[in-house]
């Protein structure tokens, strides 16, 4: 039985919650000064457990940058109960076999719910369906198939695989980008790209392939998800569609919301990522499509690279950042500080409509008595210092090192049991390394 | 100089362009004499370190680095460990393992020199030979050195000298370096090319455009032309290599146009007949020669100045 005491929910409420046996058993108006046994409240929000719909954990095949227990610790530091595992993976994660691979790697790990994500194509190679049936009716039960790192670039075979997952509510969450139109390409084409030589990724890359995928997703009457969308374009696309009811949702990133592309201009690869960094403007559209509910939610894109893929010339890093722990920081402070959204909306966009996306069942639920617990308490008062060899994640490119964030996660509740206490991983997630 | 290294033409005030011209004419001055050797970097080493072929501006820094007395190493990427897959990190450490005072890199990565001085893999002065298609910042010194000795008298700028840099702004290296120094310097710069071969961005640089060749050639008082890459053809930049040539390459005809004391500049290797054809590039108003030559003058005292050798003209031994 866990006891949390003169919390306040995110509808402005102070509580007292009762957990027992992996539920809310009761919830009861606190006076604000209640004194009892447990965990002390005062001060700090309580909402449902994070769920991120995207999430590179590199098991199996590069378990030298992150496995599926560093990632699910790193996970439930950030606050998150649920995460999905993204395919591409070596092997890819395009059989039954693979996605139960992962997802009895996420069981043993026993700290948060790792779901896989099932490839589109087979080897992500974008030519032939992988065996999307045999995923969905596995163990794994996968809903969400992406070849994310490549895009389905063939409209042809991006049309069968939004028809052939119909038959199982599933949903494709596309990589948007043009491979002709992103050659060799570095970092966003603009004034920054013309005058530091790199090659760029122009903005229409991504639009291009959101508006096909928009058209065909209404054509055959099916479920699209655009990964990491980052252009001013992209959002207007997303509301577009919306308004004619095409069942699209969209994801950004915590990164997209504050960085921009003039931080590529001393070469250093922390800031490398796909898709690019993008310019101001891009991202005040995206802050205000993810206030307005255009853009559904926030996902990681967590992109764990060792050291030596970033500790280069920019041309040979790896593309992508580690985002896990520093997210619902990042979304406090250009949402809730910027009082774009409200803490009711950010719990929206993090838990309760990514969960809803993905059919998750035990995550995201509105905290009444009976529902599953699942929680994270967070400190919205208190800052924090980036010290990204400090993270949780066995890779360390977080580009938000050093900058001071506002929100501490003091504890996380999965399945009923404290995995997080006092900021402080707790004992439960430990010695599972099989 | 301010900056410990050079990575790009932005490292250098207005001041310091000029005073390293300057330099570099006193240099050259001295050079040009039967004994072309100078003792003031005795005991330096420099390293050239080029993961990309170029033999002439290569064998350019060599000359130079010589004529100042230092040690030269040629480490080049090709039959070295490099090839095997060795990091730049690694390389670098190596370099500085064995006491090199500056290192001359040439790479395809653009940001490869700026990463290579901002890491704490090395402690040497970088000076930038390329990278990638980003900035060449000694090549843009040495056209201005050409410009300002065919154009200008000793000690001014290159106020209301008209250039025009004709090819592949896209991917030139050459031309972002130039653009920055000679409009630091007060020339105005058009910059002609096809629509394809502009990046998407050029309308923030301190430039003129033009995709029409012929409007631009009696206007001006130096024309640069670029060499255009096979490959650039491959990839639908322009239809043909005749198209191109047809349009913006520099050909008699157009060699006729020019004003009467304007200069023909090309920063080599040429493909002639392509962007330039072969009576343009050796007609008298042609100054690629002199480019090369100069070249050897100013890295001369890019050395000089940033491993800050003794006062020129000191004990000649």
């Amino acid at each position: 039985m866990i006891k949390i005491r003169n919390v306040n929910l995110v509808d402005g409420s102070i509580v007292n919650v009762e957990i027992d046996q992996g539920l809310v058993k009761a919830i009861s108006k606190s006076t604000g000064k209640d004194n009892f046994d447990g965990i002390d409240g005062a001060g700090k929000i309580l909402m449902p457990g994070l769920v991120d719909l995207h999430t590179h954990l590199r098991e199996p095949g590069r378990e030298d940058s992150e496995t599926v227990l560093t990632g699910s610790e790193s996970a439930v530091a950030g606050g998150f109960t649920a995460i999905s595992a993204m395919a591409n993976t070596n092997p890819v994660a395009d059989t039954a076999g693979v996605v139960e691979q992962i997802y009895r790697l996420g069981k043993n790990a026993g700290i948060c719910d790792v779901n896989p994500i099932g490839a589109v194509t087979k080897g992500l190679k974008g030519e032939q369906l992988s065996e999307i049936g045999a995923m969905a009716e596995s163990i794994a039960n996968v809903r969400i198939f992406s070849d994310d790192g490549n895009c389905v670039a063939d409209p042809l075979i991006m049309r069968r695989a939004l028809e052939y997952v119909k038959t199982y509510n599933g949903i494709i969450a596309q990589h948007a980008q043009d491979p002709r139109l992103t050659l060799n390409a570095q970092m966003n084409e603009g004034v920054i790209s013309a005058k530091i030589g790199l090659a760029g990724w122009p903005a229409v890359a991504e639009e291009a392939i959101i508006a096909r995928d928009i058209l065909l997703t209404d054509h055959v009457q099916s479920r699209l998800h655009i990964c990491h969308v980052t252009t001013a374009g992209g959002v207007e696309l997303v509301r577009w569609a919306k308004q004619r009811g095409i069942q699209v949702t969209a994801e950004v990133t915590p990164h997209h919301l504050l960085l921009t592309d003039d931080l590529v201009e001393n070469y250093d690869p922390i800031y490398k990522v796909n898709p690019p960094l993008r310019t101001e403007k891009d991202v005040m559209a995206l802050r205000q499509g993810l206030a307005e509910g255009v853009i559904d939610i926030v996902a990681t894109d967590h992109a764990p690279h060792s050291a030596e893929h970033k500790d280069c010339e920019w041309q040979s890093a790896a593309f992508g950042m580690v985002g896990l722990e520093t997210a619902l920081s990042v979304v406090i402070k250009t949402m809730i500080e910027t009082k774009l959204m409200t803490w009711a909306e950010l719990s929206d966009r993090m838990s309760i409509r990514p969960a809803l996306i993905a059919g998750y069942k035990n995550q995201g639920q509105k905290i009444v008595e009976g529902s599953a617990a699942n929680l994270v308490l967070v400190d919205p008062n208190s800052h924090w210092t980036v010290d990204r060899h400090n993270l949780k994640s066995k890779s360390k490119n977080n580009p938000f090192d050093k900058m001071e964030l506002p929100g501490v996660i003091s504890e996380v509740i999965y399945n009923g049991n404290l995995v997080v206490q006092n900021g402080k991983q707790t004992s439960l997630g430990l010695g599972h390394n099989d | 100089m301010k900056s410990a290294h050079l990575l790009s033409a932005d490292d250098l005030s207005k001041q310091d362009a000029l005073e390293l011209l300057a330099t570099a004419k006193e240099l050259a001055a001295i050079t040009d004499g039967p004994n072309k050797k100078l003792p003031t970097l005795r005991g330096k080493t420099v390293v050239n370190l080029f993961f990309e072929d170029s033999t002439r501006t290569r064998i350019s820094f060599e000359t130079a680095a010589k004529r100042l007395s230092a040690d030269v190493i040629n480490f080049s990427a090709k039959g070295s460990s490099v090839s095997k897959g060795e990091s730049l990190k690694d390389t670098a450490q190596t370099l500085q393992a064995m006491g090199a005072d500056a290192v001359v890199i040439r790479h395809e990565s653009s940001g490869a020199a700026k990463r290579l001085a901002d890491s704490k893999w090395i402690q040497a002065t970088v000076i930038n030979a390329g990278d990638g298609t980003h900035e060449h910042p000694t090549q843009a010194l040495l056209d201005a050195f050409t410009i300002k000795q065919h154009l200008r008298s000793k000690d001014s700028d290159l106020s209301g000298v008209k250039v025009l840099i004709v090819g592949d702004i896209l991917h030139s290296r050459v031309a972002r370096s130039n653009v920055i120094l000679l409009t630091k310097l007060g020339a105005k710069v058009v910059l002609v090319a096809p629509p394809t071969l502009f990046p998407v961005g050029v309308e923030n640089w301190p430039v003129d455009i033009s995709y029409d060749l012929d409007k631009e050639i009696p206007k001006c008082d130096v024309i640069m032309m670029l060499r255009i890459q096979q490959e650039r053809m491959a990839n639908s930049f322009f239809p043909t290599e005749r198209e191109y040539s047809r349009r913006y390459g520099l050909n008699s005809y157009r060699l006729s146009k020019l004003s009467k004391s304007s200069i023909v500049m090309h920063p080599g290797p040429m493909n002639r007949g392509l962007e330039i054809s072969a009576d343009s590039a050796d007609d008298i108003k042609s100054v690629i020669i002199d480019q090369v030559r100069n070249g050897v003058a100013v890295r001369m005292a890019v050395l000089y100045q940033l491993l800050g050798g003794a006062p020129i003209g000191a004990a000649n031994d």
